[in-house]
């Protein structure tokens, strides 16, 4: 009995496939017009999203750009500079240090103005090394470095033997202006971005459900039909959400390869823009991905549209 | 068979399209309702069909109440019933041998039974020769012959025929009918509802007449009479 059963149903899947395939085929008219509003659907999610992780590794290489410098005086030992480290790397809010002695800072400078004399002169004449050590802080968050400095201006400082502070200066106060506005246009990037995403998703997958409505639309007699004559809602569904699939697989291929020409394009224009960055080399290097996710939705896209549409008249 | 037990059907705009009409078809009858547009013809086959639903009364098919059917169990009923309408309302996009397939597949028939009874139900209503064609390719007269061959496929109890001759020519008109009577005599109970006087009066057969609603004649062998 369960065999039967089984050997039915596979029968009955078969068909219904069959059925989308050949009405998919012989409605060349409807399919294209479906095909056509999925493909921008698709063409626009895709865009989006490779824009908005291009824009997100972007940011993040700005990001990447931002520290805070601690000085320390001059007698600062350099035990205690260790120990400045330690606590600061035991917060949260750190995401690395990076220790510069003073003997370090002096041949890093000598290797910068190796081509300056005078200013090699100059150091020559002061005789000893007039450069403080310092600690290169990234913090996990550019909202973070107000409270890392608010640490390191506290009491939490360690204290030299003489009871004032090792710490000579910390240069976010410098800086702070600049980080506090990169953080705001990071964050009103990134909200914008989300923003978009979501409307222009919205706009364009109502687009093909309205297409996909229209197509169910001049299909509604022949669905009336179909029920007269006795079949089930489900034997009538199937085929229009097998339909649904295939524009959504066909939408996503072309969606995927419309993008390789537009990014080929933008490649070299966002190198030169941000840096180096290469929207084509990103689009290639996650292609895969890319296309899961177009696949993906597309698909999902197709069959909702179709069930949503065909509800009303299967009421037969 | 079918029992109307004083049926009443008020659509939502008030007006009244069948007003208490009671009648029963026998099992193997041919049974033609006549009366002018408005009627209720229409209303009458739709009740059976489960398209609409009474306002009031009930009607009784092999002693089920069909309007109280659970809608899952809708689809088995209606594949007792071969329907035939006016206007063919044949799957555009679908050949002859399709679309008289498509009424067996909806009723799970399996492959083999579909490859040997298509033919068969083409045959019987002298279509075989345009098996492969679709219906922009067929004219009005084979159009209703495929619907027929679809309606017929299932071995119904029951055919329905709403107006099949309304689009068509005298001469496909009387083929239309002869292939109904030899339905009819192989033991399928017909109802046939008509405006075409010269089919009723050869016919016959049973004749129920209605008017504004409500039954006004109904003759064993009747003639069209209005």
């Amino acid at each position: 009995m369960a065999n039967m059963f089984s050997k039915h149903s596979s029968a009955q899947f078969r068909r219904i496939s069959r059925s989308g395939f050949i009405s998919f085929w012989r409605n060349q008219a409807v399919s294209l017009a479906a095909l056509f509003a999925m493909t921008i659907t698709l063409f626009a999610i895709g865009a989006l999203m490779v824009g908005s992780t291009f824009l997100d590794v972007f940011l993040g290489t700005i990001k990447d750009k931002v520290d805070v410098t601690v000085y320390f005086v001059e007698d600062a030992q350099e035990s205690d500079i260790l120990t400045v480290k330690s606590s600061l790397e035991a917060l949260p809010e750190v995401f690395s240090t990076e220790y510069v002695s003073r003997d370090v800072a002096l041949a890093a400078f000598r290797e910068r103005h190796k081509d300056d004399a005078v200013m090699l002169a100059a150091l020559d004449e002061i005789g000893s090394n007039p450069l403080r050590a310092s600690i290169n802080i990234k913090a996990r968050e550019l909202s973070q470095y107000e409270s890392v400095t608010k640490f390191l201006e506290g009491e939490n400082a360690v204290v030299a033997p003489s009871g004032t502070s090792i710490i000579e200066k910390v240069n976010y106060r410098q800086n702070k202006l600049v980080i506090d506005r990169m953080n705001k246009l990071i964050d009103y990037s990134r909200r914008l971005g989300t923003a978009l995403i979501f409307i222009l998703s919205l706009m364009s997958v109502l687009v093909t459900f309205n297409t996909i409505s229209l197509a169910l639309y001049s299909a509604r007699d022949e669905i009336s039909v179909m029920k007269l004559v006795g079949a089930a809602n489900n034997f009538v569904r199937g085929p229009f959400l097998v339909q649904g699939a295939m524009y959504g697989v066909i939408s996503g291929l072309c969606a995927a390869a419309l993008l390789y020409p537009i990014t080929l394009w933008l490649g070299s224009i966002s190198a030169a823009a941000f840096g180096g960055l290469n929207i084509f080399s990103y689009y290639l290097a996650h292609f895969g991905r890319i296309l899961i996710v177009l696949l993906v939705s597309g698909v999902a896209i197709g069959i909702l549209s179709s069930y949503l549409a065909i509800i009303r008249y299967l009421k037969v | 068979m079918i029992v109307f037990d004083n049926i009443t059907k008020i659509y939502s705009d008030h007006s009244k399209a069948l007003d208490k009409v009671s009648f029963s078809i026998e099992q193997g009858e041919f049974v033609s309702i006549v009366g002018q547009s408005g009627a209720g013809k229409s209303t009458l086959l739709k009740m059976i069909l489960i398209e609409e639903l009474p306002t009031h009364g009930k009607v009784l098919f092999d002693t089920l109440n069909i309007h109280t059917l659970p809608r899952k169990l809708i689809p088995e009923y209606r594949r007792r019933i071969g329907s035939i309408f006016q206007d063919f309302r044949l799957l555009p996009n679908r050949t002859a041998y399709e679309n008289i397939a498509f009424a067996m597949e909806a009723a799970g028939r399996s492959e083999e039974e579909i490859d040997a009874d298509v033919p068969h139900a083409l045959d019987l209503v002298g279509l075989k020769s345009k098996m492969w064609n679709f219906p922009h390719e067929m004219s009005g007269g084979e159009k209703q012959r495929a619907a027929i061959a679809r309606a017929i496929v299932n071995q119904p109890v029951l055919i329905i025929a709403d107006e099949p001759t309304g689009n068509l020519d005298p001469l496909n008109t009387q083929e239309i009918i002869q292939v109904l009577k030899k339905i009819n005599d192989l033991g399928t109970t017909v109802i046939l509802t008509t405006h075409n006087k010269g089919v009723i009066d050869s016919l016959k057969k049973r004749v129920i007449t209605m008017e504004h609603g409500t039954i006004v004649r109904d003759d064993i062998h009747g003639k069209y009479v209005l």
